[in-house]
């Protein structure tokens, strides 16, 4: 990066009004794509910057210079309207230039940001309305897993997602990594990035998708390659079985109450194939699309009643005694 | 000028000034009463009727947008539900380019056109009455829906498979496929009016060189009318057979596929923008060149780049769906394309300044509003050269940086020149001037307010705002742009209350405006303020690109007109030389029962298939009672 973006950096982060450096942010880039996208940004800004300040100098002195006096609208001079003339062309073709310029700068970086990556890890993203399915596919079946709105990603490897929609058309977005590309019904698209830094960055659905539209976030989480493998030897693993009798009336509960019909948690009875994996919902940091932090108290509100923190969303509310939430949940928060 | 005289028919070289003025009168007049209200094919009544219906509009989409501004002024606000922000985002995208946008700039343009090339109706009147009245219609059905809770909700662009059956069982979307259709017919009408009109009704000598700039614009706009509308009224149509009765025009399982309508819809989608934007160039040019006291400067160059304009933007559609995984190299060139439209728009600001730089400005608020359009409308071009490059597209495709992007290009392209506009040709049409001390608090507060709320939304896109969301969470540090935003919409829509005030108030109480009180170079300020039902009591003969700085004392004139009968005269293509005498319509009331047929069997095709069967035969009925013959003595002929 050269050192004026650094400093446009440093100061939009500073600005009190708009703290550029949020979780999910263009000008906040910690991967290779979102990288070269701001530095192409910031060439086409320059320029635009330049072009519109010259436009508004222009017509401020326009409006200033002494004028003739008397008003003869037609009393023209033919000199000056051709001379005029010729200047108007001449900036139309340095127009031309600038813009043909910019054409190529922008392939470019497009060229850069659309490479495809050696030894890429290749992950399945399926768009639902309103959440994400995450796969991890591997050549040997056992060493693939399926998770959900959050996807764990090694640093410094280029990561390939096969992106598909089991609905309607969302778009797959994380600004700090790279830019959006969408999941289109009866299509499949692709997506490669690379995550230079360790950190959680924030994605959301960027093409309207209905109702809950605005809740459909995600989580990247990009991990050290060493942490990546154990955390992936992890969730390869099947669920963890309950350690105590209210977990084990739970297991049963998640069952009996319809859970299992929607939900799937590898190796246990709970197959059903309609609604997020939750075979290692307790690992995760967030829950429902990245709209609440997962903890007991946010998990058991969910479950209680879905409908009222997410208006629309395809779970339904299902009754239960107090007693039998609380077991679920006491269930749930073991699955690690 | 005279023509060979036929016995026994009252021309007008017989008569002196007032009884021309008189018969003529009472030849083109609209009938009295009600039904004679509805029965005008006067350009001007249906003109006039054209453009407060589509401020109507502009108010209830401008409410809406408000209503959006407070829901998102801070986080996880419940002011409005989901279903209900879903329904009014689309409400308001829809309404402001298919109810306002679009038809404003033809409502100038059926007002202003038949004036200023010096005629006395627009081409083709019944059909103009016609294309108002479905115009209404729609709009009306539209808006009822909404107040109904059967509002569309899928965004005013419509996407399948969202917009299909299966996600939107309710008929919803059925209701704005079919706004869709209503309006197009009506724009289509209009488009075409235009084009005859000025093609074959202009003044003899108004050649093709003389013709005032805003004409232009319109004549090129209505063009890109006819190649783009075309196109949506096919994709809505098919969305429309799709859900009503099973076709599988974007159903991907069976062969169709989404992207499809994705295609159609931006090939008409992107013309719309220039749609929009070129009439609002066209009355740039005019409102600038009576400012400054002097021509645009580069005639040809401006005409050449509305031209160019046209063309080009048919080819970069594409820009739209840059991020729905498209051939790399392709999207590359349709880079390209997008950002070549940005030599023709400069050239035209070049002409605009190099015409200031020359001219004498005179301070007054529709110059005003043009300094604001070329401040805003530039730094919106340039977002727009930005936004063609497909990585940065990438990012900010559907985020608020596009929000503020396409409200910077049309706000500043077209509503800032249209309220221009308004205090420009007011007095033309009301007869009396607006208020010049409101006017200018009306422009500041426009100005002022348009870039608090707006700036800020490019800020917000490059921090992660994506577009068409109903909340946000506070955890994601929008919230202060966001309350700034809302504050400047809140400003930006006092200045259009203070619009409407000004209307009001000037109606009863402006100052008395007079035949031309800008001293304005065009035919249309060569009549009365408002105008006669006949526009010009004798047809005048142009010489000069600006006749009335050129002929000051009074313009040459064509005699030998019919004064007993609606007669105008028709003139060649190039050099508008007379060609013939040609009948105008008479009033009727045909148009609103067709108008009506036609509504009830739009409307009643999306509940059911056979309505397509039973409403036509009420259209033909109508139809067959439009063109039934007079009798005039042409028809026998």
């Amino acid at each position: 990066m050269p050192v004026w973006v650094r400093i446009v950096l440093v100061l939009c982060t500073t600005w009190p009004l708009a703290a550029c450096a949020g979780r999910q942010s263009t000008l906040d880039p910690q991967g290779l794509q979102s990288e070269q996208i701001l530095h192409t940004l910031f060439i086409f800004l320059g320029v635009a910057a330049i072009v519109w300040i010259a436009v508004v100098i222009v017509l401020a002195l326009g409006m200033l210079r002494r004028k003739r006096l008397a008003d003869q609208p037609l009393d023209l001079h033919q000199a000056f309207e051709e001379r005029t003339g010729r200047v108007i062309i001449g900036l139309g073709v340095a127009t031309t230039v600038i813009v043909l310029g910019l054409s190529f700068v922008s392939y470019a970086g497009q060229r850069i940001v659309f490479a495809k990556g050696e030894n890429a890890l290749t992950l399945k993203i399926i768009g639902h309305q309103w959440w994400w399915e995450v796969r991890y596919e591997d050549d040997s079946p056992h060493r693939s897993f399926v998770t959900a709105n959050e996807i764990r990603i090694p640093t410094g490897q280029p990561v390939k997602v096969e992106l598909e929609s089991a609905d309607v058309v969302h778009s797959f977005w994380v600004p700090s990594l790279t830019g959006k590309m969408d999941l289109i019904t009866g299509q499949k698209n692709e997506l490669q990035f690379t995550a230079k830094n360790a950190g959680v960055y924030r994605g959301q659905c960027a093409e309207f998708c209905g109702l809950q539209h605005a809740h459909m976030a995600f989580a990247v989480i990009a991990l050290p390659p060493d942490e990546f493998g154990r955390w992936r030897d992890r969730e390869n693993q099947s669920a963890n079985s309950p350690a105590d009798q209210l977990g084990k009336q739970g297991e049963a509960l998640f069952r009996a109450r319809g859970c299992a019909l929607c939900h799937n948690i590898s190796g246990t009875l709970a197959g059903g194939q309609l609604g997020p994996d939750l075979t290692h919902i307790g690992s995760r940091t967030t829950i429902t699309a990245g709209t609440l932090p997962n903890t007991p108290a946010t998990l058991g509100a969910w479950i209680a009643d879905p409908q009222h923190i997410k208006p629309g969303n395809l779970m339904p509310k299902m009754p239960l005694q107090s007693g039998e939430l609380i077991a679920i949940l006491h269930y749930l928060e073991q699955l690690k | 000028m005279s023509m060979a005289a036929e016995p026994n028919e009252l021309r007008d070289d017989v008569l002196n000034g007032l009884q021309l003025s008189t018969q003529l009168e009472k030849v083109w007049r609209t009938p009295s009463g009600l039904v004679g209200a509805l029965m005008s094919v006067d350009h001007k009544v249906v003109g006039r009727r054209y453009i407060v219906t589509a401020f109507a509009f502009l108010l209830l989409g401008g409410i809406l947008a408000i209503l959006m501004r407070v829901q998102l002024a801070g986080p996880e606000k419940t002011f409005l539900s989901a279903d209900k922000y879903n329904q009014i985002f689309t409400m308001h995208g829809s309404t402001m380019m298919f109810l306002f946008a679009v038809p404003v700039m033809e409502a100038f343009a059926v007002y202003l056109v038949p004036l200023m090339v010096g005629t006395r109706n627009i081409a083709f009147p019944r059909l103009n009455a016609f294309s108002y009245w479905m115009f209404l219609f729609g709009g009306c059905f539209l808006w009822i829906s909404f107040l109904f809770n059967a509002g569309p909700d899928v965004g005013w662009f419509s996407y399948v498979p969202l917009s299909s059956l299966q996600f939107t069982p309710t008929k919803r979307a059925d209701v704005w496929a079919q706004m869709i259709t209503f309006t197009e017919v009506a724009a289509l009408a209009v488009a075409v009016e235009i084009v005859v009109t000025v093609f074959k009704l202009r003044a003899p000598g108004m050649t093709l060189d003389r013709i005032p700039l805003f004409v232009w614009a319109m004549l090129v706009t209505s063009f890109l009318v006819m190649f783009a509308m075309p196109s949506i009224m096919v994709a809505s149509t098919s969305l429309i057979l799709d859900r009503l009765v099973n076709t599988r025009f974007y159903d991907s399982s069976s062969g169709g596929h989404p992207l499809l309508w994705q295609h159609l819809f931006w090939f008409f989608g992107h013309p719309e923008v220039y749609i929009i934007f070129i009439p609002g160039t066209g009355m740039v040019s005019a409102i600038l060149a009576t400012f400054v006291r002097r021509p645009v400067i580069g005639y040809p160059i401006v005409i050449l780049s509305l031209i160019a304009t046209g063309f080009l933007s048919f080819g970069l559609w594409v820009h739209h769906m840059f991020v729905t995984g498209l051939p790399q190299l392709g999207a590359g060139l349709f880079t390209a394309s997008s950002m070549l439209i940005a030599v023709p728009s400069g050239l035209q600001i070049f002409c605009w300044l190099a015409t200031l730089w020359d001219g004498r400005p005179v301070y007054r608020t529709p110059l005003l509003f043009v300094i604001g359009f070329v401040v805003i409308f530039v730094l919106g071009g340039l977002s727009g050269v930005m936004v063609a490059s497909v990585p940065i597209d990438t990012q900010v495709h559907d985020t608020y940086f596009i929000v503020a992007h396409f409200h910077y290009v049309l706000i500043g392209g077209a509503v800032f020149p249209l309220v221009g506009a308004v205090y420009y040709w007011f007095p033309k049409i009301a007869g009396r001037m607006l208020s010049e001390r409101l006017g200018r608090w009306n422009f500041w507060l426009a100005f002022i307010g348009f870039n608090v709320a707006f700036f800020p939304m490019h800020i917000l896109g490059l921090i992660g705002m994506p577009r068409r969301v109903y909340t946000y969470t506070a955890d994601m540090d929008w919230a202060h742009l966001n309350l700034l935003s809302s504050g400047g919409a809140l400003i930006f829509a006092l200045s259009f209350a203070l619009l409407l005030v000004n209307v009001i108030y000037s109606l009863r109480k402006g100052e008395l405006a007079g035949d031309n009180p800008w001293n304005a170079s065009t035919l249309e300020w060569a009549t009365s303020s408002p105008p006669p039902p006949q526009n010009f009591d004798r047809i005048p003969v142009v010489k000069h690109r600006d006749p009335l700085w050129a002929d000051s004392e009074s313009l040459p004139v064509v005699a030998g007109l019919s004064a007993e009968r609606r007669e105008i005269l028709l003139t060649s293509l190039a050099e508008a030389e007379p060609q013939i005498r040609e009948a105008s319509p008479e009033p009727s009331i045909w148009p609103l029962l067709a108008a009506i047929a036609t509504t009830v069997f739009f409307i009643g095709s999306i509940f059911t298939p056979w309505a397509v069967l039973w409403g036509t035969p009420p259209m033909a009925v109508t139809l067959i009672g439009w063109f039934w013959p007079a009798g005039s003595k042409e028809d026998e002929e």
